[in-house]
């Protein structure tokens, strides 16, 4: 049985969701153009896995398994909603770049497969803890793939001028591609490479051998 | 009392219902009591957009260079209905509320445009719309804005043309939605390009729209330059796009009817 310490830290580095369990990568991709957006999405996260976590762990007794997908999929849903229209009563501006995002940490890998693989079997407290560890992880590595994409992409971080722009009089040509969806993978696979030569135990076993092609010799 | 069986229809009936119950009452009141909050940011935005076109209130700003706030600011404009049909003030619509997006999609309220005169790409033109005036003490037009959209590469722009009291002279064009490439045609809301709009002239010597967005621009002081805007480089679809919902908005079918008519009387 884990401690509660563990259930917290662990997933922040070593069993880091995006990582190591490569879950959560579509809203990776998604918000990571600037860190205002992403400081946004990770509370967003933080608060709907935290809270689905207890409520799902809350009735985790009484749920049939028959509906217990649906169970935490309302649970998830309405925390989302939530978050949703706090959103758009208190930040404005950034719930109008975010509202497709918000709207999508319902089907987030990591919501659900916390909920399933976690607050299920345990109670509120170690669940809550596995939640915010959980979504920790996701944090630190959104926020460094934001923190390589916002200045390259825009010469800008947090909306404050680092690098003059070319297009602003300044000196900095603004890298195109780090505005783009699929910066964001060549991000978090240098990421999990320098992690895993970091610590080498996180690398997976291959499953399978690939057998060396050998028709050549039938031509022969 | 049969003894509890978690995986029985009674359970799992009950735990359904009441699962939906708890939910529906948490989102009901998060939505009711945030409502208002988010009406008066909705309104609050629109107003900060049609001041940005206009170019009385920076980019990023919520005062002017005064210190004026939004509300102050824009309690400078009057919001009136314009008959895109006729080209009349429409007093007896009242602006509240009314949403030119909304109206363009009701068959009985829209018209269809045949895809030869549709060159912003928007399928259906309302019949009434909402423009806003901002008027000199002796009652001239100082500024007038009017609301367009038009298709790009990806996706509807949505946005303000701020027009000088002429009613020939851009102000200023900010568009507040759109869904270009960014980096590329997302450089619509640079501030940089924007800032090449003020004083473009609309119409050319038969009145018909003129503006123009070009990859090299005439030389400065020559007739066809007064009509010309740098065209974003590497945004072909977008530049077409602004240019083309500009010129319709402009045009016959758009405000052109209802600005002519307002030049004549004034």
């Amino acid at each position: 049985m884990a401690t509660p310490k563990e259930v917290l830290v662990e997933p922040i580095l070593n069993n880091n969701p995006i990582t190591l369990q490569v879950l959560g990568i579509c809203s990776a991709l998604a918000v990571t153009v600037n860190m205002a957006t992403t400081l946004v999405m990770c509370a967003a996260v933080i608060f709907v896995t935290t809270f689905s976590n207890v409520g799902v762990s809350l009735v985790r007794n009484r749920t049939p398994t028959s509906i217990r997908i649906i169970v935490q999929m309302t649970i998830i849903a309405s925390l989302v909603i939530v978050v949703d229209q706090v959103l758009q009563a208190v930040a404005y501006d950034i719930s109008k770049s975010l509202s497709v995002f918000v709207g999508l940490i319902m089907t987030n890998c990591i919501v659900m497969g916390r909920a399933e693989a976690f607050a299920m079997q345990n109670g509120p407290w170690l669940s809550a803890l596995d939640g915010l560890g959980n979504t920790l992880g996701y944090s630190v590595i959104l926020i460094a793939v934001a923190l390589v994409r916002e200045p390259l992409g825009s010469g800008t971080l947090l909306g404050f001028e680092i690098m003059p722009r070319v297009s602003d009089g300044g000196w900095y040509y603004t890298n195109g591609m780090m505005l783009l969806a699929p910066s964001a993978f060549f991000i978090i696979g240098l990421f999990i490479w320098a992690i895993r030569a970091f610590k080498p135990e996180q690398v997976e076993h291959s499953e399978y051998q690939i057998a060396p092609n050998l028709q050549y010799r039938e031509a022969m | 009392m049969p003894e509890f069986n978690k995986e029985g229809l009674r359970n799992t009936l009950f735990v359904a219902f009441a699962l939906c119950l708890v939910c529906s009452v948490i989102v009901s009141t998060a939505a009711v009591m945030l409502k208002p909050m988010q009406k008066a940011n909705q309104a609050l935005d629109q107003k900060q957009n049609i001041l940005r076109a206009a170019g009385m209130l920076p980019p990023g700003a919520t005062v002017d260079a005064a210190g004026r706030t939004v509300e102050e600011l824009f309690g400078e404009f009057e919001a009136r209905v314009v008959d895109l049909v006729s080209g009349q003030y429409s007093a007896s619509v009242d602006p509240q509320g009314l949403d030119p997006i909304k109206l363009a999609k009701d068959p009985a309220r829209s018209i269809a445009l045949d895809d030869a005169a549709d060159i912003a790409t928007i399928g259906r033109r309302e019949n009434v719309s909402v423009v806003y005036v901002r008027e000199t003490d002796s009652g001239a037009i100082d500024k007038m804005v009017i609301p367009v959209r038009g298709y790009g590469l990806w996706g509807t722009l949505y946005g303000y043309l701020a027009l000088e009291g002429d009613l020939e002279t851009v102000a200023g064009l900010g568009f507040y939605a759109q869904k270009e490439t960014p980096g590329l045609g997302g450089e619509v809301d640079n501030p940089a390009w924007k800032a090449l709009w003020p004083g473009v002239r609309l119409y050319d010597a038969e009145g018909a729209p003129a503006v123009r967005l070009v990859k090299s621009r005439s030389p400065e002081g020559s007739p066809a330059a007064t009509h010309e805007v740098d065209a974003l480089s590497g945004a072909t679809l977008t530049t077409k796009g602004v240019e083309n919902l500009v010129r319709f908005w402009t045009g016959e079918l758009g405000f052109g009817p209802f600005l002519n008519h307002l030049k004549s009387t004034s």
